[in-house]
């Protein structure tokens, strides 16, 4: 035996009733949680700058109105700072928020350079820099946002598939030359069809993310192609001009129109119930708000020195058909998301 | 007519039918009906708005404004429907707001005599920032329930002929027949061609410009209407857009001489069937968007270069306010 003290039973028994006699003394008393005191101090007047590429549009609004949901309560100020399209007013309004020191700065770049170095000096200024949706060359603290060339991918195999055993005859419409969403997206395409080399492209034209171009030339392809079998679009604000001509032309549901978008149920849901979209993949904006949200509030509440660390965080697609569309849960509404 | 007197608007029309013979041998789908009906349904809107820049710019003015015309009031009628308000309603509140546009643009020009450039320029931005800032929620307006039916005007057709050409067609005629066979078409012309002269022969000069405004944006508005309807929402940021200089090029590019008092519908169908052609003939090939410009570019260059080779400047012909 090696037990030389009290047995084994009558340990447990013993520990037992110290656990009864113990348990009401607690349960008196309350237990300090060691750390959400410090995370409340961290927080508490902390200002968030935020720098979309113009505000008034679902994607923008929809971040904005989710990341103050998420940070005011905490005593957070959020802050916008609206370039309506103006690259150059963009970079003004990063180089004033730099001298101003808000604790972190949500910024969506309107291409890959021109914001890369004022980040970096935001950064080495103490600031945290989440870039959203739209990376740009600087790799900053934190990226939130949708992968491009997944999207271009999916969208391209989603169409493809529709294809099979009719004209394998695509056309692309892209958003702006410019625009890196667009040039991500087109090598997500390219991706696809290097894998496909029985699909024909018969149009790849830019539409600058605007409707009436996009139906323009979708109407000229549709009529030089009837037989077309697929459309890959890049942004669903753009492709309801794609789907317009698609209709017209009487071809709903024979053209299969995939495309991408931020998941606002009218821009998205309804058109898919619809058939103006066979395929909306929607990079669900409340989500990534929530995403940027919870990542300042780890950033700010763990003191690391802004650019020591670097991460992303890609967003998980919801691809929008006729089987969800008409589900709560798919697709969101701005104005409840601004309640 | 030797080719001396060819004026911009034959050499823009030659152009025109040396791009459209080319297409039609070298592009298998080019010249069929279903393509031509295309070809003019894309460029019906701008057609529509070339000729309410038209009105004015034969009466020597400008308006930069007319994107805002076209943007915000249907814009505000797909707000106001979105919002629970009835189709009749929203139409007339936009119809108002169009009016109000247009009278405070003339009023500004014809009795301020503030520039029709400025104006017009800072009017725009006035009506693009109110509709940005109070009347819309987002930039894109959607279309909703409310509006069914109506997007007939933008997406219809008469007789196998889409609703935009038609609405383009209807919109030559009467401009055409204002400006050619009523008084305040010759009035306009006279304004343009010499306005204190018309002033002094006893022409309500005043009344007749604050017109022009309030005509070219009505015009806007239906053209921002069919636009609307075509695509099933309002992007009102076109606002920002390169679409202005597009209407301005094609009222220029047919003949209408910025200085007033020359050209016709005419030479807005002339412009806008060139801008057709290169566009239509483009997208066909699949030309790159870049190469699109290139070609846009160096077409205008050659049209503009040959127009002042033929008809050389002095200074006779040069009026003070040539661009």
């Amino acid at each position: 035996m090696i037990f030389s003290g009290p047995t084994l039973k009558t340990t447990i028994f013993g520990l037992g009733l110290m656990t009864a006699a113990c348990a009401p003394a607690l349960a008196q008393k309350g237990l300090d949680e060691p750390f959400q005191a410090a995370f409340k101090e961290a927080l508490a007047g902390k200002t968030v700058a935020y720098i979309p590429v113009a505000m008034n549009f679902d994607l923008t609004e929809g971040w904005f109105a989710g990341v103050k949901k998420e940070l005011e309560p905490y005593g957070m100020k959020v802050v916008v700072r609206d370039p309506n399209w103006s690259t150059n007013a963009g970079a003004q309004a990063l180089t004033t928020l730099i001298s101003e020191k808000p604790a972190a700065i949500i910024v969506h770049n309107p291409d890959v350079q021109t914001y890369a170095k004022l980040m970096q000096r935001a950064e080495n200024e103490g600031i945290y820099i989440i870039q959203i949706n739209m990376g740009s060359v600087y790799r900053s603290s934190a990226f939130v946002g949708a992968n491009w060339i997944e999207i271009g991918e999916r969208d391209t195999e989603s169409v493809v598939k529709a294809c099979e055993g009719k004209s394998n005859k695509i056309a692309i419409v892209q958003g702006a030359l410019s625009a890196a969403a667009s040039a991500y997206t087109l090598k997500g395409v390219e991706n696809v069809l290097a894998k496909h080399p029985e699909i024909k492209v018969v149009s790849s034209q830019a539409a600058d993310w605007d409707a009436a171009k996009a139906k323009a030339i979708t109407q000229t392809v549709l009529k030089q192609n009837p037989d077309l079998c697929g459309i890959v679009g890049f942004w669903d604000g753009m492709d309801i001009g794609t789907a317009a001509a698609v209709k017209e032309a009487g071809l709903t549901g024979k053209v299969f129109v995939a495309t991408s978008g931020g998941g606002e149920r009218r821009g998205a849901c309804e058109l898919v119930k619809s058939g103006a979209f066979d395929l909306n993949l929607s990079y669900d904006v409340p989500t990534q708000a929530e995403q940027m949200a919870g990542m300042i509030k780890w950033l700010v509440s763990s003191g690391v020195k802004p650019g020591s660390v670097k991460g992303s965080m890609y967003t998980t697609l919801i691809p929008v058909t006729k089987d969800n569309a008409a589900s709560d849960t798919a697709c969101w509404n701005l104005s409840d998301l601004k309640k | 007519m030797g080719i001396k007197n060819l004026g911009q608007q034959g050499i823009v029309f030659a152009v025109f039918a040396a791009l459209f013979a080319i297409f039609a041998i070298a592009l298998p789908g080019f010249l069929t009906t279903a393509n031509m009906l295309t070809l003019l349904q894309n460029v019906a809107v701008l057609g529509i708005l070339g000729l309410a820049m038209a009105i004015v710019v034969i009466g020597r003015g400008i308006d930069i404004s007319l994107i805002a015309a076209l943007a915000v009031p249907p814009g505000l009628v797909l707000q106001m429907v979105q919002d629970g308000h009835s189709l009749p309603t929203s139409l007339a509140a936009a119809f108002a707001l169009t009016a109000a546009f247009g009278l405070v643009n003339g009023w500004l020009i014809a009795y301020a005599e503030v520039p029709s450039l400025f104006t017009t320029l800072a009017s725009g931005l006035f009506l693009a920032g109110l509709g940005q800032a109070a009347l819309f929620k987002l930039d894109v307006v959607q279309w909703s329930p409310g509006l069914d039916g109506f997007e007939k005007l933008g997406q219809g057709n008469v007789l196998g002929i889409p609703m935009p050409v038609v609405m383009f067609a209807l919109a030559c005629i009467v401009v055409a027949f204002l400006l050619r066979q009523t008084r305040l078409g010759a009035y306009i012309y006279a304004i343009g061609d010499n306005p204190n002269g018309a002033r002094v022969t006893g022409i309500p000069t005043r009344p007749i410009i604050v017109l022009q405004y309030v005509m070219a944006a009505l015009i806007g508005c239906a053209a921002g209407l069919i636009m609307a309807s075509s695509v099933n929402s309002m992007p009102t940021r076109i606002f920002n857009s390169t679409l202005i200089y597009d209407v301005i090029l094609v009222v220029v590019l047919g003949g209408i001489g910025l200085s007033g008092g020359r050209g016709g519908v005419v030479n807005v169908i002339i412009g806008t069937l060139l801008i057709g052609t290169m566009l239509n003939g483009m997208t066909i090939m699949d030309v790159s968007y870049s190469g699109q410009n290139l070609v846009k570019g160096v077409v205008l260059l050659i049209a503009v270069i040959t127009d002042s080779f033929l008809n050389p400047r002095n200074e006779e012909t040069a009026q003070q306010g040539d661009i």
